[in-house]
């Protein structure tokens, strides 16, 4: 599509999210919604449940550790794609 | 003449720097409990090693460092540990991925056993995440020729 | 008004990000330019994520006895968002890898990659 008609829906598209971003929270709250359901209970109760300071590591590795494996199985697939795809024998 | 002496620094400094960097990536898994850090981040630092190796000097050298078929080996035995250490709390008849069960293989507490048990798959997500970016390097670099690629470096 | 302004700023300059990711991969012709507008507009929303679990006088979430002695989730920024993001980054590798496979083996039938090109010989 010509670049003028892409300009316009990108400034309409932009024009919507600038709007929006009035509602949203203030930067740094700490009563924000997105910090006050399950996030304290992963922060004080990794050191008495597993022994892990990191927070990062015990909610990847135990509390979420389904997501990580599914992500695992994703980027071997992707590698076996490409190997699939690409090589050509002579 | 001017292109052989930049090529003699280029090589030499890389020689000098895959063994430190495959140690800080290795450093970078392990401390994944205490400090930022774990699976992914130290494989992608390995990967970048091999990736110089590449890049500084030609294909055949990073090759015969990490041959194609230990590459390909290396891919599955990532998903197979992670995947395995979670069939294991099966045997002990608890949940799936549950590592608290690790305790009657292991001699330790629960609790210490889910550490042990997310340093065991951290291990199967850092060999894959090494191996599939390699691959996925090498493979975009030749455009899948890798034989002709070899034959042209011989030359 | 300003008070509006000051406080959410953050969010403007990942607006920003958006659009300029979306407008790349709208109106240029190159594939290998819209497939560029595609991870600038990924890692966009990425960084919006991560933005949004900071926390005003927050450290790094690795929980440090010696520092604070009683654990309360208000000294440490929400660990949640950066998990996710860790995830989302593996599938946006996954998927430029893939993108570009398809764009060697695109050229390798076509000898071109410009879009008004592949579709003129696409139509024949």
């Amino acid at each position: 599509m010509n670049k003028i008609a892409a300009l316009i829906v990108t400034l309409i598209a932009g024009g919507v999210l600038f709007y929006s971003t009035a509602f949203f929270p203030k930067w740094g709250d700490p009563k924000q919604p997105a910090s006050i359901h399950v996030s304290p209970r992963y922060i004080e109760m990794t050191l008495a449940e597993t022994k892990v300071p990191n927070a990062v590591t015990s909610v990847l590795a135990d509390y979420r550790g389904y997501d990580t494996m599914f992500e695992t199985s994703v980027i071997f697939t992707a590698g076996i794609a490409v190997m699939m795809l690409i090589r050509r024998s002579r | 003449m001017v292109k052989d002496l930049e090529d003699v620094v280029i090589r030499t400094v890389s020689r000098i720097l895959v063994p430190f960097i495959q140690i800080y990536g290795l450093y970078v898994f392990v401390h994944g409990h205490g400090s930022p850090g774990g699976g992914f981040q130290g494989g992608c630092i390995m990967a970048a090693s091999f990736i110089l190796l590449a890049v500084a000097f030609n294909l055949r050298e990073s090759k015969r460092r990490l041959k194609e078929r230990t590459n390909a080996i290396f891919c599955a035995l990532g998903v197979f540990i992670y995947a395995g250490t979670g069939y294991l709390s099966f045997l002990y008849s608890g949940n799936f991925l549950d590592y608290g069960q690790l305790s009657n293989l292991f001699p330790t507490d629960p609790i210490k056993a889910r550490y042990y048990g997310m340093a065991m798959i951290e291990l199967g997500v850092q060999i894959t995440v090494m191996a599939v970016m390699v691959s996925i390097f090498l493979d975009l670099i030749t455009a899948g020729k890798h034989e002709e690629t070899l034959e042209e470096d011989r030359k | 008004m300003t008070d509006l302004i000051l406080s959410n700023y953050n969010y403007w300059v990942y607006v920003v990000l958006i659009m300029i990711g979306f407008y790349g991969m709208m109106a240029k012709n190159n594939l290998m330019k819209k497939l560029i507008g595609m991870n600038i507009f990924q890692w966009s929303i990425i960084l919006f994520y991560i933005s949004i679990g900071a926390k005003k006088g927050g450290t790094i979430p690795v929980v440090d006895p010696s520092l604070h002695p009683v654990i309360r989730a208000l000294d440490y920024v929400n660990p949640l968002p950066h998990v996710l993001m860790l995830t989302a980054i593996v599938v946006g590798v996954a998927t430029t890898g893939i993108a570009l496979t398809l764009l060697i083996l695109i050229y390798r039938k076509y000898g071109t990659l410009e879009e008004d090109e592949i579709l003129e010989a696409l139509k024949k």
